[in-house]
């Protein structure tokens, strides 16, 4: 081991303590879509560290238990927003979850986000989310075609900063009981990246999104459950922006 | 020479002009209103003076003697229902899945409400307070003696 010369002058012998380990009992929600069953729970026996996510333990069941265990994740690390799902309830990035800060004393219950059709175990199709999405026209609008960047004071960026962190997990939308009636709702998700643009002075287009929400199945449809804002692992204020929309639908601009 | 990319703006396909803005905005403006003249009626039937043994036919018509009530039951009775029936609409087009379901509700919500409203109106309006034969005897110098 290369220790570094300082950790040497400090302590001969630096320990490094070992990280507890526990067994846990996970449940998670099965369905294949070749087998003709019904979904159906299935428990597996695993043992994890402390510094373990449930993302580490559904990497354990899959590459040690049972290798057909379905489930997206790509950068593990609370980026990417693949792994979105429903851990004890509450929608979670598994990536993001420390099995330690759940109760271990008791089984955790792992299925699919709601409101989205389940292709396989934890993977649902996305497309009616991503479509609500590109529906709000998330991109910069701009008439001009500058040569260097577009400058923008401290205040303007600060005014739309908590929607740019969205990394489109789902989190948000599949929380929140409106979509869950029909899937016909916009949903949380493509509200806050609808205020990521309706509030950027640089963009041209607010009332071209306002107009896009102000619609049967737009913002008001919101019921101000605060369920999106709970669930979203950046910490966005969703139902906050959605709000902040509606208030711009109100006056009639940005 | 830059490429020059024209802006995507083909809107979506709205699929009709709505409501709902004025729907959410009614809510919250109508509950406001009635946040006070509930509070007001309840207090006023219930607390003051005798308190719940006060209410009887003479004390409705008392009030009702008064336009000042009579605006006031009335604002409440519109309010209220169209509020409460919008509010009904809401949770409809939540629950109901099929589009023909939707819709027998909503239609039964909305003629239940006309038909509660025009009622209501009508018995506020045209209130007659000796159309009971005794009326004379519990409001003497309102009724005559029939
Ligand atoms: C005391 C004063 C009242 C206030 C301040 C009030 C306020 C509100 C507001 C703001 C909403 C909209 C909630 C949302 O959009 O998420 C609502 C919904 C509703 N209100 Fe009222 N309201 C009052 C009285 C009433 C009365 C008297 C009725 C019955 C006649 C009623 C029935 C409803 C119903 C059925 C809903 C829909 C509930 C839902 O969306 O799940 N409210 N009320
Ligand atoms: S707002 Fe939060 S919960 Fe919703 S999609 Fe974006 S990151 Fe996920
Ligand atoms: S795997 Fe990328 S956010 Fe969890």
């Amino acid at each position: 081991m290369a220790n570094s010369p300082a950790v040497l002058e400090a302590s001969a012998t630096p320990v490094i303590e070992e990280v507890p380990s526990f067994n846990v009992t996970l449940f998670v929600r099965r369905y294949n879509p070749e087998d003709g069953r019904e979904p159906y729970w299935q428990d597996f026996d695993v043992t994890v560290h402390g510094t373990d996510r449930v993302l580490d333990a559904l990497h354990k069941i899959k590459w040690e238990l049972d290798g057909s265990l379905t489930f997206r994740r790509s950068c593990a690390h609370g980026v990417c927003g693949s792994d979105a799902m429903r851990i004890n309830g509450r929608n979670r990035l598994a990536c993001k979850t420390l099995i330690k800060d759940l109760n271990i004393n008791e089984p955790i219950y792992v299925e699919p986000i709601k409101g989205l059709e389940v292709e396989k175990d934890l993977v649902v199709d996305m497309n009616p989310f991503y479509q609500a999405y590109r529906d709000v026209q998330p991109f910069l609008i701009a008439s001009d075609k500058p040569a260097k960047e577009r400058l923008q004071s401290p205040e303007d960026r600060a005014r739309f900063d908590d929607t740019t962190k969205c990394i489109l997990c789902a989190a948000c939308t599949t929380s929140c009981p409106v979509f869950w009636t029909d899937g016909q709702y916009f949903g949380p998700a493509a509200i806050v990246n609808a205020h990521r643009f309706i509030f950027d002075s640089r963009d041209e287009a607010a009332e071209v999104r306002i107009d896009i929400l102000n619609d049967k199945e737009g913002v008001w449809r919101c019921r101000t459950t605060f369920n999106c804002t709970e669930a979203c692992p950046r910490g966005i204020q969703v139902t906050k922006a959605i709000m902040e929309v509606k208030q711009a639908i109100l006056r009639g601009r940005r | 020479m830059s490429v020059v990319i024209e802006q995507p703006k083909s809107p979506r396909s709205r699929k009709a002009a709505n409501w709902e803005k004025y729907g959410w905005m009614y809510m919250r403006a109508s509950g406001a209103i009635l946040l006070i003249l509930i509070f007001g009626h309840l207090y006023v039937n219930l607390f003051v003076g005798q308190g719940i043994k006060g209410i009887d036919f003479a004390f409705v018509a008392g009030k009702w003697a008064n336009p000042f009530w009579k605006v006031w039951d009335g604002l409440m009775l519109w309010l209220a229902l169209i509020h409460g029936t919008n509010g009904m609409r809401t949770i409809a087009n939540d629950y109901a899945e099929r589009p023909m379901v939707r819709k027998v509700l909503n239609y039964t919500l909305w003629i239940v409400c006309a038909a509660l409203i025009i009622l209501g109106t009508l018995v506020i309006t045209t209130f007659d307070p000796c159309i009971d034969p005794n009326a004379s005897t519990y409001l003497p110098g309102v009724c005559a003696v029939k």
